[in-house]
């Protein structure tokens, strides 16, 4: 443990301690680039977990994609799923379990791409999960491929001219998609490139695990990330690039409130 | 609930999934095994399984996973397109450890292929089906009644060895109706220990983890040598198979599922005619029975393998004999079922082309006869 951390440290300093890890997060390193927004929508959602005290009642479904190892840092029961198979995972967990939460944490290949059928079928089912979506436009982990996401224009190492939609596909705005079937509860689109951004995720989360815990239907929470390595750029620039380029695409908000779609 | 009912086959794994205790089904329809789903969406849900048709093959089986993983007795079950859809999820499940049974009611392939029954799906069944080094438990009943039986005994196995455990049968075992006794059965998923499965972290244990991911190679390697220790113990302990009228026996027939059946008679009639047949039915297709082949290569002059495919089970035929005595191969495919007179005049031609030279296996399966 980082000694700036230590209570006795900051008793012993007269200090004020304004964050802390929470238990629900492991020790471990985490294995993220610098920068990339994998790591903070872990630590958010962890808060959110030890706050509302869910601990015991959670499993989780991580993906196969640069969070392929989230069970390394949540300290939750976690099952591993095939590529894009998360929510069919989370829709087998969750009929076994119905009174537990249940989430799957999706990179935009996995969720948009291979698993788009499982998605969207989870979806329709009104699986009463969490389906977290981050989308950061490109394949990371496989090293910088084209995702569905990627926007029209954006080089690649499989679109090294930049995407062109008459011959790679148009962007995917898959959240856009899902909140219109009847039995999806609350979509939003969040991300997390500056404070507030951060807690308007946290915010999400809480709403998306009241809803399950009422058993009201399936969420689906869209966070555009950046991926710093796979954009070729550093963090700032990423955040930067994003907000300029990304959002435009992907407009951050609400998209779907107590199963009402949200008039933009 | 009677006990003793006339059942079509697929109705019978249907019925003894629910007394087993089975938690959970999902499945995706396709001929000739859509009775299963429609049986257990009727009756398993009335009496509290949860029973789900989803989006596809792919889908059922990541759910079996899920539901395993969170400790279910799950299963699911399809036919061999739907079957080859679900070897990613297989394979991530033999890895995982994860408990289930699967169930294919093969029909005739490759490809679409036709509705009608076949074995040719033994070597993905049997020899892993997909990637990685990794078996299945499997097991081939041969009547209606066995596919009830087996249904009770591949979750036993499967929670056992966590691992997960096919039952093979063609259409025809699927689709025929008979009698069919169900036995009390006395284990149920609460017999095993499920401390593993993802259920909640509480504060007194660490988190429990569902995966199949190891990145170092000395940790694959370890989950590797893992599983063929635990493939090991399988084949020392769970060999299962019938013998016919070997004692005595010339020739020997090996036939698995229907074609064992067929054979059965064949070996009658070859008796009632004055030469001594005998048949070995493996009923456990992985673990195969070699050792009773051993044995038998020392006692019989001949052994032909009968199965309904080009001659997939043929090939560890030939690895439990090595060599020491002729193996002949008679089989039919795309659905066409062999009479017990076809084979009994293919067991005559064996006699009298083969036994008598001492010539060595046959490795050629024998030309087809129209
Ligand atoms: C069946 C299968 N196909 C392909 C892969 C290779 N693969 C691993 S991760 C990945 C893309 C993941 O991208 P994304 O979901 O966007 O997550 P990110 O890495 O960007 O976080 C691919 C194609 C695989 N593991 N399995
Ligand atoms: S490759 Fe991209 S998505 Fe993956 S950890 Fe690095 S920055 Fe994040």
């Amino acid at each position: 443990m980082n000694e700036i951390l230590d209570k006795t440290y900051l008793e012993q300093n007269d200090l004020e301690c304004v964050w802390e890890k929470p238990d629900t997060l492991t020790d471990t390193r985490m294995h993220y680039c610098p920068g990339c927004g994998h790591g903070v929508v872990h630590k958010v959602l962890m808060e959110v977990v030890q706050e509302l005290n869910i601990q015991s009642e959670i499993i989780g479904v991580a993906p196969v994609g640069c969070s392929v190892f989230a069970y390394n840092y949540l300290n939750i029961d976690m099952q591993e799923a095939a590529h894009g198979r998360a929510a069919a995972v989370a829709t087998g967990i969750k009929r076994v379990l119905p009174n537990n939460y249940v989430f799957s944490y999706q990179g935009d290949g996995d969720l948009a791409a291979i698993g788009t059928a499982e998605t969207i079928h989870a979806a329709n089912r009104g699986e009463n999960i969490l389906v977290i979506f981050i989308n950061n436009a490109i394949y990371g982990m496989t090293g910088g491929q084209m995702a569905p996401t990627t926007i029209l224009g954006m080089k690649t190492s499989t679109t090294p001219f930049g995407r062109e939609g008459e011959t790679q596909g148009f962007p995917f705005r898959i959240t856009e998609l899902i909140a219109q079937l009847p039995g999806v509860y609350y979509v939003t689109r969040q991300a997390v490139h500056t404070p507030n951004a951060v807690r308007q995720l946290k915010k999400s989360f809480l709403k998306a695990f009241q809803i399950q815990k009422e058993k009201k239907g399936y969420c689906l929470i869209e966070v555009v990330s950046n991926c710093p390595s796979g954009w070729k750029m550093t963090p700032v620039v990423s955040n930067q690039w994003m907000e300029e380029n990304m959002f435009p695409v992907y407009p951050l908000g609400d998209k779907k409130i107590d199963g009402k779609l949200v008039n933009d | 609930m009677s006990n003793v009912r006339l059942m079509k086959g697929n109705e019978a794994i249907a019925e003894a999934a629910i007394r087993a205790g089975c938690n959970a089904y999902f499945g995706y329809p396709i001929t000739p095994q859509s009775e299963i789903i429609e049986y257990l969406a009727e009756v398993g849900r009335e009496r509290g399984m949860i029973v789900m048709q989803v989006e596809s093959e792919v889908a059922a089986i990541n759910m079996v996973y899920g539901a395993s993983g969170a400790g279910a007795r799950a299963m699911t079950s399809s036919s061999s397109p739907g079957i080859s859809l679900m070897q990613e999820g297989i394979s991530y499940m033999a890895s995982a450890e994860l408990p289930a049974l699967v169930v294919n009611i093969n029909r005739g392939g490759p490809g679409l292929g036709t509705i009608q029954p076949a074995q040719g799906d033994y070597f993905q069944a049997t020899k892993g089906g997909g990637h990685g080094d990794y078996h299945l438990i499997v097991l081939a009943p041969a009547s209606c009644q066995e596919m009830a039986d087996f249904v009770f005994d591949a979750f036993d196995l499967a929670d056992t060895y966590r691992n997960p455990v096919m039952i093979l049968a063609d259409g025809a075992l699927g689709q025929m109706m008979e009698k069919v006794v169900f036995k009390e059965h006395t284990k149920t998923n609460h017999s095993f220990d499920k401390s593993w499965a993802t259920t909640g972290k509480p504060t007194t244990r660490e988190r429990n983890i569902i995966t199949s991911l190891f990145i170092q190679p000395e940790k694959m390697e370890a989950v590797n040598l893992h599983l063929q220790k635990k493939y090991q113990t399988i084949c020392n302990n769970e060999i299962r198979y019938q013998l016919v009228d070997t004692d005595d026996a010339e020739i020997v027939l090996v036939a698995y599922g229907l074609s064992a059946r067929i054979c059965h008679r064949a070996a009658e009639l070859a008796r009632e005619n004055g030469l001594n047949v005998g048949l070995l039915r493996p009923i456990t297709l992985y673990p195969f029975p070699y050792p009773i082949l051993h044995e038998l290569r020392r006692k019989v002059k001949g052994i032909m393998v009968v199965e309904l495919n080009a001659g997939q089970m043929l090939e560890d035929v030939q690895l439990g004999v090595e060599g020491m005595i002729p193996v002949e191969f008679y089989g039919r495919m795309g659905g066409i079922i062999p009479s017990p007179d076809e084979i009994y005049e293919k067991i005559m031609e064996f006699k009298k082309m083969k036994l008598n030279k001492k010539s060595p296996a046959a490795f050629q399966p024998m030309q087809q006869s129209n």
